[in-house]
């Protein structure tokens, strides 16, 4: 009975991921956007932190912590500082408006679904089925990518993809070696560091983070 | 027809909500209206106000175009039969209703389509430029809204497999406790769609009169005396039943079972409670959000049809 009660509150979490990746698909301002994207990593902590209750790997305790750690309060703050300091607080251009986007999505949610079903009939244990929200996060997160047009958005997209990769292996596999889980921490942090000088420079070199002024960029 | 020793109670639940609903439905909108009314910091009109109102227009002389047809006065008598209809065949004291068997979930919104078309109707038989606009409005915003709400009910029937929602709710309130992921997407459309359909703030100001945002004032802007009186209380019947089939959904403990006499009083007591406390979250809902403007409704609708679409895949994929 506490087993499915567990299997319940993760079944409810990935839900949530679902839906705030859906949210932060809809959403036109880049300071609300970070704000999902700390939800995100809230949620993604405390589901991690349900599936090692559950199934009694304590290490996922850590992970979960280093994700609170990093995702909830370093990542942000990070990102909250850089627009504060290149001053974007602008709403967010996309290439394609919203509704489309959200058909687009759920099109995308669909797809993944469908996919992952044969694999979660394969795999055992309690979260097979979140498998195919995983794969619909990642999906829509690529999705997210590939409609902004500011670099500041398209990084919080990348990171989000990230957020879902690692939730797929926190439930499905039920965890990667603490490790690995470190390796993938320090490189985020490391590529959000980059992605931030990356940013003034493109500002100083096209007065602009919209990313379409680079395809002037070409030698000719 | 003969009546059995089985089916009296039966029929004495019916009786008791086609009385019920009707009395206390303008009850209901006072109620959200006094709340508001305190959330604005003013001393509001009492919850028996729109009691007074229904009096005050039932008294007076009705004032018909010259150029309205049959269409326009048999309108007020549709639109509240059908939601008296609609708002009776819910089960919320008790799952045994005789009535309950004549519609299921989708022919009860067949019953609400019913209502808005011979509104959209009536408002443009007059001719008036206001009428017309508001019914094309109240068109757009209810072909965004109805899909939303089949899909909401769709989850329902899924989770319960029955269309019919006395099977829906007894198989809820029999339930153990669960957390239904999908079901929790389908009370968030839900909530907006109750918001689009009763003309509530983020889509429409229920308290606005001869403005351009107006959309269900604005159709009605030609009634008066008695068949305003009808089609604000077909209004009421319509908040009343919203909520209801919410309740009945989402909330369904203390439903009074088959043949239960003695848990009548206590349902109907913990109904006025539910329905008191939405009430409070409408109007602490509506204190917080500012009216959008009517080309972003499409998207705002747009969503509660992608949450209820996303409730029912997750339904598929985790059978939960």
């Amino acid at each position: 009975m506490q087993m499915l009660l567990t299997l319940q509150i993760v079944n409810l979490l990935a839900s949530l991921l679902l839906l705030i990746v859906f949210a932060m698909l809809a959403q036109r301002r880049i300071l609300s956007l970070i704000n999902l994207f700390a939800l995100q990593g809230a949620v993604l902590a405390l589901s991690t932190f349900v599936v090692g209750y559950s199934t009694g790997q304590h290490h996922l305790y850590y992970s979960a912590g280093l994700t609170l750690l990093l995702k909830v309060m370093l990542l942000p703050w990070l990102l909250h500082r850089l627009i504060r300091q290149l001053d974007v607080k602008w709403d967010v251009e996309t290439l394609l408006n919203i509704p489309v986007s959200m058909l687009i999505g759920i099109a995308l949610v669909i797809f993944s679904f469908n996919l992952a079903a044969p694999i979660s009939q394969l795999a055992h244990g309690l979260t097979r089925g979140l498998i195919g929200i995983a794969l619909a996060s990642v999906l829509l997160s690529l999705l997210m990518m590939l409609t902004r047009r500011k670099a500041v958005s398209q990084v919080v997209a990348f990171l989000s993809l990230e957020n879902s990769l690692f939730f797929a292996a926190a439930s499905a596999t039920q965890g990667m070696p603490l490790v690995v889980e470190f390796g993938i921490a320090l490189d985020v942090l490391v590529a959000t560091f980059i992605f931030g000088i990356f940013f003034f420079q493109i500002r100083e070199t096209f007065d602009s983070l919209d990313i379409s002024h680079m395809e002037k960029l070409k030698d000719d | 027809m003969i009546i059995n020793a089985v089916q009296i109670p039966a029929v004495v639940f019916q009786l008791t909500q086609l009385l019920l609903v009707v009395l206390a439905a303008p009850l209901l909108t006072g109620w959200v209206n006094q709340c508001q009314a305190w959330l604005q910091n003013r001393s509001g009109a009492g919850v028996l106000q729109p009691y007074r109102v229904l009096h005050k227009l039932f008294l007076k002389d009705a004032v018909i175009a010259y150029n309205a047809s049959w269409l326009f006065r048999v309108t007020p008598y549709v639109v509240f039969g059908c939601m008296w209809l609609a708002a009776t065949i819910i089960p919320i004291i008790a799952v045994d209703l005789p009535f309950s068997r004549a519609a299921d979930v989708i022919a009860l919104v067949g019953v609400f389509a019913l209502a808005r078309m011979f509104g959209a109707l009536a408002a443009m038989d007059i001719g008036t430029a206001f009428g017309t606009m508001g019914a094309r409005r109240e068109m757009m915003v209810s072909f965004l809204a109805e899909p939303a709400l089949l899909m909401v009910l769709f989850t329902a029937s899924m989770l319960s497999h029955s269309t019919q929602l006395p099977y829906i709710v007894s198989a809820f309130s029999r339930h153990q406790f669960m957390l239904y992921p999908s079901l929790a997407f389908a009370a968030l459309a839900f909530l907006i769609v109750l918001l689009a359909e009763n003309a509530r703030i983020p889509v429409d100001n229920p308290n606005t009169h001869l403005e351009l945002t107006m959309i269900h004032e604005a159709m009605i802007l030609e009634y008066s005396a008695r068949h305003l009186a009808l089609i604000e209380w077909a209004s009421s019947l319509k908040l009343f039943a919203y909520f209801s089939i919410g309740i009945a959904l989402f909330l369904p403990y203390g439903i009074a079972e088959v043949g239960h006499w003695s848990a009548l009083p206590l349902s109907i007591l913990l109904l006025l409670f539910k329905l008191a406390l939405a009430g409070v979250g409408l109007a602490l809902f509506e204190a917080l959000s500012a009216k959008m403007r009517i080309f972003r409704a499409p998207e705002f609708l747009g969503t509660a049809f992608l949450l209820a679409v996303l409730g029912l895949l997750i339904h598929f994929l985790l059978s939960a």
